[in-house]
């Protein structure tokens, strides 16, 4: 065992990389849910972002552009299972099953030309001084711009839930789409937006694999990051701070584990191959016990059917 | 994660039903493990059905089902293919094999056709290619060309297939180089670029300046890539992409004539099932090119090994050899026998990593 080959510095550099495709999918997810609409196709939006922000970037040479393209084609994915469940008031479960499945087939499609093919590198953002911070500054100013994005998004939408009346119009309609209907409130539009928002995200978190994390285009690359997403925001219990945490120790102890591995730790492998799944669970099962069954409770309009005559 | 397949199952169940018409042709079915995009192992897989259309044109038909978990939903899958009527179905993972030796005794008068496992029946024959022979000749060049004395592998699962990798490997790294260490992490996956990436980067931050890998995706290939001073090479298909670096050459599974051999076979009606094993001498596995980034002696080297493989005067595992505890396995020129090749379980002496047991 030689421990001292695990440089924590860069260990806990990587874990940001490594969580931030899920941390992205999980909160657009999270927003999706407590608008009321339970969307299961995270892996499908994942996947089709992943080949839309990978298509453009290379065409474009530029990964910003290819960025943006993930965003839109994850919502332009994200919509069509918004149009069969809100306007069409199909099953959630079996639409957004449908999506997962049709978006691993439809970015395979996209994707024949892109293989083997490399992207336009991603340049570290370069923040100056603070990047020189001894240790601080390679853990947390030396990234790509993605993980502040990610980051940035998350305080962003736990202030929106928090502090905004839009997010409690969103988490009105998640609570009570009938009540929220009789207060005058578009149920439909509102989920409709963040069905979108929720798909742009998953599509960021797609295109961070193909065009960072990896960085290449390989066929169902995402390879299930996106349940693992949905199960995040359920043991975070629909909290945007506990998404962060969830993601960040799923993603910290994968990368822990690997190393832990390499450096030949005696703890037999399947246990730490299992760990990330344990750990986060745990963790965040003993954080949502403490409280009341109120903080626990999912949005109570969860995957449900509205529709304004009823 | 579970209802996916099921779904994928069903879809699959239906899209059969509908050309079930077409009854004289001979009907080959085939379920891959991973995408067949995957630029590796399930890649070739495709590039020999593909073959085997173009050889035998109107006279086959054939069908396949991609990334199918290993376990129960494999079983389901076969299930379906045996219903809709193929004659003969290639069930290309190792971890199909209980699956396939089920759906086998339910269906006597289809054939099945099982690569890596160790299980046969009369309508079950086994096949599989030498790998460990290509792992030879990477062992040489990675314990010749390694800086740091450091190789990373990564592994999948703790199955023979891979364990006689990484044995091969590292033999011949330590023939070449004596201070050479291995550093193995298993993936507990075929296919997942994300976490094959960071094993990558996890043996590369340690240290590793050449990385192995025993799993299906070229992502390996870039995060060595996007390290720097790190060589790779190709498994199980060519990855030449990468090439001349990291990808400095290659292990390439060429099963093309194999299948095309069977498909022959069951429409000859003189199918009979067997275990076949074949390697560099065969053609079953191929080298891919050696590039520039590899001196010319270690080169030349390469591919005398390579030669004296194929032409029998060598084995991959000559003693003398002792396994991992320091219990003598191989004496002085002693060889190994399939037998034992073929259900190995230790490491040899001199590695530092452990099985999972």
């Amino acid at each position: 065992m030689d421990l001292s080959a695990i440089n924590p510095v860069i260990l806990t550099a990587s874990l940001m990389v490594a969580a931030t495709p899920i941390l992205l999918a999980a909160i657009g997810e999270l927003v999706v849910e407590k608008s009321g609409v339970l969307n299961l196709g995270v892996e499908g939006m994942m996947i089709a972002g992943a080949i839309c922000g990978f298509a453009v970037a290379v065409e474009t040479g530029s990964p910003a552009l290819g960025f943006l393209a993930a965003a839109l084609g994850g919502a332009g994915l994200a919509l069509i299972f918004g149009f069969l469940t809100q306007v069409l008031m199909s099953n959630q479960v079996a639409t957004g099953l449908a999506l997962a499945l049709f978006g691993l087939g439809l970015s395979a499609l996209i994707g024949q030309r892109y293989q083997g093919v490399k992207p336009p590198a991603t340049a570290r953002l370069d923040l100056g001084p603070l990047s020189d911070i001894p240790v601080l500054g390679r853990v947390l100013f030396s990234h790509d711009p993605m993980v502040y994005v990610s980051l940035g998004l998350v305080a962003a939408v736990w202030a929106f839930l928090r502090v905004t009346r839009a997010g409690l119009i969103l988490r009105a309609v998640g609570e009570g789409h009938d009540a929220a209907h009789a207060l005058g409130y578009k149920v439909v539009r509102i989920r409709l937006m963040a069905i979108a928002f929720g798909g742009a995200c998953a599509g960021l978190g797609g295109a961070y694999l193909s065009l960072i994390r990896v960085p290449q285009w390989t066929e169902g690359m995402t390879a299930g990051a996106g349940w693992i997403a949905l199960a995040i925001v359920v043991f975070a219990s629909w909290r945007a701070g506990r998404v962060l945490l969830g993601a960040y120790l799923f993603g910290g102890v994968a990368v822990l584990q690997l190393n832990l591995q390499a450096a030949g730790v005696p703890v037999p492998v399947e246990y730490l191959s299992m760990s990330p799944y344990l750990i986060t669970i745990i963790v965040l099962v003993i954080m949502s016990s403490r409280r009341g069954r109120a903080a626990v409770a999912a949005p109570a309009s969860l995957g449900r059917v509205f529709h304004a005559s009823s | 994660m579970k209802l996916k397949p099921v779904l994928a199952g069903l879809a699959l169940a239906l899209g059969l039903a509908g050309v079930a018409a077409a009854a004289d042709k001979t009907k080959v079915g085939f379920i891959f493990v991973g995408p067949i995009g995957d630029g590796g192992w399930t890649h070739e897989h495709n590039v020999a059905r593909l073959a085997v259309e173009e050889k035998f044109g109107d006279a086959v038909e054939t069908i396949y089902q991609e990334s199918v978990p290993e376990g129960a939903d494999a079983e389901r899958v076969l299930t379906q293919m045996a219903l809709s009527g193929a004659d003969l179905i290639f069930s290309t993972s190792f971890g199909f094999m209980d699956p396939t030796m089920n759906v086998a005794a339910k269906f006597p008068d289809v054939k099945f056709e099982h690569a890596t496992g160790y299980k046969r029946a009369d309508n079950v024959g086994t096949y599989s290619a030498r790998f460990y022979e290509g792992r030879a000749i990477q062992g040489l060049i990675a314990g010749r060309m390694t800086q740091t004395n450091v190789v990373g592998y990564i592994a999948s699962f703790p199955i023979p297939e891979v364990i006689r990798g990484i044995n091969s490997a590292f033999i011949h790294a330590r023939k070449a180089n004596p201070d050479v260490q291995f550093k193995v992490i298993w993936a507990y996956t075929w296919f997942d670029p994300a976490k094959e990436a960071d094993a990558a980067a996890a043996l590369i931050e340690q240290g590793a300046d050449v990385i192995l890998q025993h799993t299906d995706s070229t992502a390996p290939q870039a995060a060595a890539e996007k390290a720097g001073n790190v060589i790779t090479f190709g498994q199980a298909s060519d990855m030449i992409e990468y090439a001349p670096r990291p990808r400095v050459s290659s292990i390439i599974d060429n099963w093309t004539p194999y299948y095309i051999d069977r498909v022959q076979a069951v429409m000859d009606g003189t199918w009979t099932s067997d275990d076949t094993w074949h390697g560099i001498r065969e053609g079953m596995v191929k080298i891919g090119e050696i590039t520039d980034a590899v001196p010319a002696d270690v080169k030349q080297a390469a591919l005398a090994l390579k030669d004296s493989i194929a032409s029998g005067d060598y084995h991959p595992f000559t003693g003398p050899l002792n396994k991992q505890d320091g219990t003598p396995w191989l004496t002085e020129g002693e060889t190994a026998d399939d037998g034992t090749l073929l259900g190995m379980n230790f490491f040899v002496e001199g590695l530092a990593a452990e099985i999972p047991q």
